[in-house]
């Protein structure tokens, strides 16, 4: 995002750990502030699989973090950073169907391990930056124009 | 067909968020993963689940789906109830296990995306 950019965007939400009850609300507002924005239909859509997957991830792994969108004329940008475990084995992760997730929480149907995988097949642009100890941003970047259109 | 004449053909109550009644129903799903559900789950689906809790209503919500059938008869929980009724979002409900809601659908011209 540049600085020069008038319309660029930016907003952070609070993720509590086994906040269940709270689950899915920041991926409501990011949809309804990219529909506000006037952004394409799929577009919001996918943003908000990938803001509903990383908010998910935030509540079921981590010990507590953030997501934040960026939005300016060329991109959406969702990063989920979190203060922690971190992840061990990313390749392991990121693998359809494999999943850390406790019985408790497979029951209310999470922890399939389908949420990063959704995730990339989200976004135009995908990363994974973890330290085990320390904590793991995932940024998903949907494209709204074509970079250097 | 309408989320109404659905759950008038298959005998269904509304148990939620009856202001969506007349949503439009376009496809549908089943699943009892959240996550199977947002990745392939298409705008206007009725989504026939065993799932309960208010995460079943976000998950709708955010992939605008045009109800939700809680089958088997389970109940749906208090906080999801309160949710799907805030933002109308149909949440039907039948003693049919979901293999037979979703036979039942499909007998009444709704088809999955494949």
């Amino acid at each position: 995002m540049t600085a020069r950019d008038e319309h660029a965007l930016e907003m952070d939400f609070a993720v509590g750990r086994h906040d269940f009850a709270a689950a899915g609300e920041v991926a409501s507002r990011v949809k309804q502030v990219l529909r506000q924005l006037g952004i394409a239909s799929d577009l919001v859509r996918r943003a908000a699989v990938a803001t509903y997957e990383a908010e998910m991830n935030l509540v079921i792994h981590s010990n507590g973090g953030k997501v934040v969108l960026r939005v300016d004329s060329e991109r959406i940008v969702v990063e989920a950073c979190d203060l922690g475990p971190g992840i061990p084995d990313i390749e392991l992760a990121m693998r359809e169907g494999y999943s850390t997730a406790s019985d408790e929480v497979r029951e209310m149907g999470f922890g399939a391990g389908m949420g990063l995988p959704n995730m990339r097949r989200c976004s135009d642009s995908f990363k994974i930056d973890s330290s085990v100890g320390r904590g793991t941003t995932v940024t998903t970047v949907i494209y709204i124009a074509e970079p250097g259109s | 067909m309408t989320v109404q004449e659905i759950a008038d053909a298959l005998g269904m109550a509304c148990v939620a968020g009856s202001s969506g009644m007349d949503r439009e129903v376009t496809s549908g799903y089943a699943s009892d993963l959240l996550s199977d559900v947002m990745g392939h789950a298409r705008d206007g689906a009725i989504w026939v689940t065993s799932q309960v809790h208010q995460n079943v209503v976000a998950v709708a919500l955010l992939l605008n789906l045009s109800a939700v059938v809680i089958a088997g008869g389970l109940q749906l929980m208090e906080d999801a109830a309160a949710r799907a009724d805030a933002r109308g979002m149909p949440m039907l409900s039948t003693e049919l296990p979901a293999f037979e809601v979703a036979g039942r659908l499909y007998r009444l011209g709704v088809r999955g995306e494949v």
